[in-house]
């Protein structure tokens, strides 16, 4: 069970290097949680705003790239009044060590959460080695 | 040496009110809906407005609907809730732990007169949006002007 009490933590703004957006507004670079086991890497991606048809994943050679695009919701005649929080896209890069099997790569997307499953290719799985003596 | 009296101030609310105004100003240099403001309760919410309601948003991705509780209290909103991160497998070992879970509450007390009857809430993709209609007196009417 959790009591702990959430702490309010500013989203982070992705640092703008070489590469220029072609969409104005602020970037953000998503909270994630990545794990493996021997099967599969798993990544969850906290991007808020972001439906299914807004989501760009791609592997390439072993760079893993996230973007979202988020959907603003709010109605054109509304005017702002107080802002703790700004909106806009998310964008995150891994490097993948492991071989992935591109083809049965899994992505689902459920109140803002992405949720993305990168299987291991045959060879990457760890095999036991059976050490005989002799 | 002259010695200067302490000058006393016939209004002693003098000094508080000029605080005030430069309060005022700062608000009205840089807000509203210019600058952002940090918050410190989870979670940040953005406030805006049309003539006929009064909308709060709030990211609160993966908190399902039965985990959120949105209610109207004299005037306030409150939000509270949990989020939940289900636990995985055995056997897995993480890289990355970035997502945090727990509890929030958070209270904001509405700057106009609302309809408490009239609140209406929805999650979608993450983001809750509540809707709260302006009370008949805190809409805006346009009062013709009769010339003579």
């Amino acid at each position: 069970m959790t009591t702990k009490e959430m702490e309010l933590k500013q989203k982070k703004e992705l640092e703008r290097g070489a590469g220029e957006p072609t969409r104005t507004g602020p970037v953000f670079v998503p909270s994630v949680d990545i794990f493996e086991d021997e099967n599969e890497i798993t990544v969850f991606a906290d991007m808020p705003g972001v439906d299914s048809n807004n989501v760009d994943i791609d592997l390439r050679e072993s760079t893993l790239t996230i973007y979202g695009r988020i959907e603003r919701q709010e109605g054109e005649k509304e005017a702002s009044v107080y802002r703790e929080f700004n909106w806009g896209d998310y964008f995150r890069q891994f490097t993948i060590s492991d071989v992935i099997d591109q083809g049965k790569i899994t992505a689902k997307i459920d109140q803002g959460i992405l949720r993305l499953t990168l299987p291991k290719a045959e060879k990457a799985k760890p095999r036991k080695i059976q050490v005989s003596t002799g | 040496m002259a010695i200067v009296r302490w000058r006393t101030e016939s209004n002693p609310f003098r000094e508080l009110e000029r605080l005030r105004g430069g309060i005022d100003r700062l608000f009205t240099e840089f807000g509203p809906g210019g600058e952002t403001f940090f918050g410190r309760v989870y979670p940040a919410v953005n406030i805006s407005e049309d003539g006929k309601n009064c909308y709060i948003r709030a990211e609160l991705p993966g908190v399902n609907s039965e985990d959120l509780d949105v209610s109207f209290v004299d005037g306030s909103l409150v939000i509270r809730g949990e989020r939940k991160i289900a636990p995985e497998k055995a056997g897995m070992s993480y890289h990355r732990r970035e997502r945090q879970e727990g509890t929030f509450r958070r209270i904001i007390s509405m700057p106009e007169r609302v309809d408490p009857d009239k609140v209406s809430a929805r999650l979608q993709n993450g983001v809750l949006t509540v809707t709260l209609p302006k009370a008949e007196e805190a809409k805006p009417r346009k009062i013709s002007v009769k010339a003579s």
